[in-house]
């Protein structure tokens, strides 16, 4: 529990625009990707419930696997934009 | 079902609460400023944050109603999960640094930042209520719900000892000792859950064909309060006759009884290929005024159950209905932006050092959020098919899923539940408490606080808002929990997030542009929901279809509008000097 004392808070973080341009674009790209996936999924639910029972593979139906898909996806991307992005001076986070 | 109480989850119950208290206390000592018991000084490390969102985040509706809902009706509470879960890429990807960058204790910061607007101040600060109040409700509900069968408390019992808990905890400390029960809360739940999920699978799958196991059961409540089950009182005792528990597997595929251990991925094989007894209820009242409940058998194939449309919330996507098809949809998009918009959550980035840290905790959140919702879909099913299913309460079903692996499981379980609903709403009250203090009394009325005064009075709107939530609490007694959940996350998205994400990202929103959007999606999902017809139904008991709108979940209107709102009002107003 470090940390908890009345010490001032931290002081405010250097601002770099182009730092954070590129940061936010990155995540709304990745975004993108995201709804993408999650929009096809919500709508095959919705509209094509029927191909929830395919089986594509290892056993396991579609609602299941792309249920899987999108929250291991999530992560894989949440991974991947903590890596690209860069911190203020330009080099990565 | 009457549960008995067991004294081993008395014990381990009374252990957590006395931890929580210990670490409040030690932290309450050391929190003297307003930006330490706001935000924990910006000083908590972005791990500890991280999990510290996952015990924020994961509420009782998601670890009690989640699991019951799979273990009733298998993939349908599976959709919340996915739901719950992408609402984090949102927070990441688009919210998480800029508002770490603009905010210093509260939501209402960030919006505000630009314009420097009471008017904004003010507004952020009544949706952050509402928010929270819409939130808290199904917490407490819970947390009734959770203590009436384990401890044999009455549910008011129940919810007072929460409140009166949470209000020690945000009162001593604030955001500091919040996030640390967050963080303990958090990793219990995955430890737990991941320790329930192997011994899930270490089990494996057992047929029962025999008659007995299907049997239906029935409980009947006399007009003059009288409980019968199955035609004889309702007790443990001679003479007297209880629900059973249920859920279980009738056809193992290739005619085995039992499978042995298996892998994860045998087991979702396996229950594919099975067939597994759900179970269905109808509630008649006979002239005399007696009211029974009919507990039905209905076998289906696991291949049925593993896919979307078994349970009534549901039920159309199965069927052509383009209605039932849109109140999906709007659920689904309430889930993917309102996570994004819940001011606990948000306040909660206020609490690490800078956007870096910021954007870490969230990919530590979305790991740990994660692999406990994939544990939710084996949990679910883990109920479903070894007879731990109260068919009276699905909120009880992790609670006995981990009885059928003995006490102490279940005890753990137990608190773990308990403490889940601490966690979260500490978190509600903090966020509500601020919202008070710094945008109300200090950003909307001017009114000049020293450090120390601002922490005393948000000790004591903590306390206020407390007492609020724990008579809601007692009054919604009767409310589903998951369905309270989802009328705060239609709120929070309507109202919040459209003024957050184009103050990110449109130059042109102007203040008069968030105001407007704020209020009007407010003001739209709400009175959207008070007119649906499941709160027609469920609320004001009057038939569903006299209700006004087509289907029952606004998100789908009430976000786009709200979007619109401010973009007309913003260009309508593009000559503000304040630009």
């Amino acid at each position: 529990m470090a940390g908890f004392t009345n010490s001032p808070p931290p002081p405010d973080e250097v601002r770099d625009l182009p730092v954070e341009q590129y940061n936010a674009r990155l995540g709304l790209i990745l975004f993108a990707v995201y709804l993408a996936g999650y929009g096809a999924y919500v709508f095959i639910n919705a509209f094509r419930p029927a191909l929830m029972d395919e089986v594509p593979f290892l056993g396991i139906n579609l609602a299941v696997s792309s249920g899987f898909v999108l929250i291991v996806g999530a992560l894989v991307l949440a991974l991947l934009y903590a890596w690209l992005c860069r911190k203020p001076g330009g080099n990565r986070a | 079902m009457i549960h008995d109480p067991s004294r081993i989850a008395v014990v381990v119950f009374a252990l957590f609460v006395l931890f929580t208290l210990g670490i409040s206390f030690y932290l309450g000592r050391r929190t003297r400023t307003a930006s330490g018991y706001f935000a924990a000084g910006g000083h908590v490390p972005w791990f500890v944050n991280g999990v510290a969102f996952a015990g924020d985040y994961l509420s009782a509706a998601s670890f009690l109603g989640i699991c019951g809902m799979i273990a009733f009706y298998g993939y349908d509470g599976f959709l919340y999960s996915i739901g719950y879960l992408a609402g984090w890429v949102v927070a990441l990807f688009v919210i998480a640094e800029p508002l770490k960058r603009l905010g210093k204790y509260t939501f209402a910061d960030a919006l505000d930042n630009k314009f420097q607007s009471r008017g904004i101040k003010l507004m952020a600060a009544i949706s952050t209520l509402v928010v929270s109040v819409f939130y808290l409700i199904p917490q407490m509900v819970g947390a009734g719900v959770l203590i009436k069968p384990l401890l044999g408390f009455p549910h008011w019992a129940g919810v007072l000892m929460v409140g009166a808990v949470v209000i020690l905890i945000v009162a001593t400390a604030g955001m500091a000792s919040t996030t640390y029960v967050q963080f303990f809360k958090g990793s219990l739940l995955l430890i737990f859950s991941a320790g329930l999920t192997v011994m899930i699978l270490n089990r494996g799958l057992k047929a029962d064909p025999s008659p007995e196991a299907s049997a239906p059961q029935t409980i009947t409540v006399t007009a003059d309060g009288k409980k019968l089950v199955n035609g004889k009182p309702q007790g443990h005792g001679e003479g007297q006759g209880d629900l059973r528990q249920v859920g279980h597997v009738r056809q193992l595929p290739g005619g085995v009884t039992e499978t042995g251990p298996v892998g994860p991925v045998e087991f979702l094989n396996t229950v594919r290929e099975s067939e597994i007894v759900l179970w269905s209820s109808k509630t008649a009242t006979d002239a005399e005024g007696n009211k029974t409940t009919t507990y039905s058998p209905k076998p289906t194939s696991g291949a049925d159950v593993l896919r979307p449309g078994n349970s009534p919330t549901f039920a159309g996507l199965k069927s052509a209905d383009l209605t039932a098809k849109l109140n999906f949809l709007s659920l689904m998009l309430a889930l993917f932006c309102g996570t994004a918009s819940l001011p606990h959550i948000l306040i909660r980035y206020y609490t690490v050092k800078d956007a870096a840290a910021a954007r870490k905790s969230t990919v530590v959140g979305i790991a740990a959020i994660g692999c406990f919702y994939v544990l939710t879909l084996f949990m679910g099913l883990g109920a479903m098919t070894g007879g731990t299913i109260d068919v009276s309460n699905s909120n009880m079903t992790a609670p006995l899923l981990a009885k059928s692996f003995g006490e102490l499981p279940f005890a753990l379980i137990s608190a773990v539940a308990f403490t889940t609903v601490l966690g979260t709403v500490s978190g509600l009250i903090v966020a509500a408490s601020g919202a008070v203090v710094h945008d109300v009394m200090t950003g909307f009325l001017k009114l000049e606080m020293s450090d120390s005064a601002k922490v005393r009075v948000g000790k004591l709107a903590a306390v206020c808002v407390g007492l609020v939530a724990v008579c809601l609490g007692i009054v919604f007694e009767r409310m589903n929990v998951n369905y309270l959940v989802g009328w705060a996350f239609s709120v929070a998205a309507s109202a919040n997030l459209p003024a957050l994400v184009m103050l990110l990202f449109w130059k042109r929103t102007t203040k008069e542009g968030i105001i407007v959007s704020v209020f009007a999606g407010m003001m739209t999902s709400l009175g959207w929901i008070l007119l649906s017809g499941d709160t027609f139904k469920d609320v004001y008991g009057i038939s569903a279809d006299r209700s006004p709108v087509p289907f029952s979940q606004p998100g789908l209107v009430t976000i786009p509008l709200s979007f619109a709102v401010l973009v007309v009002v913003s260009l309508l107003t593009k000559r503000n000097p304040q630009r």
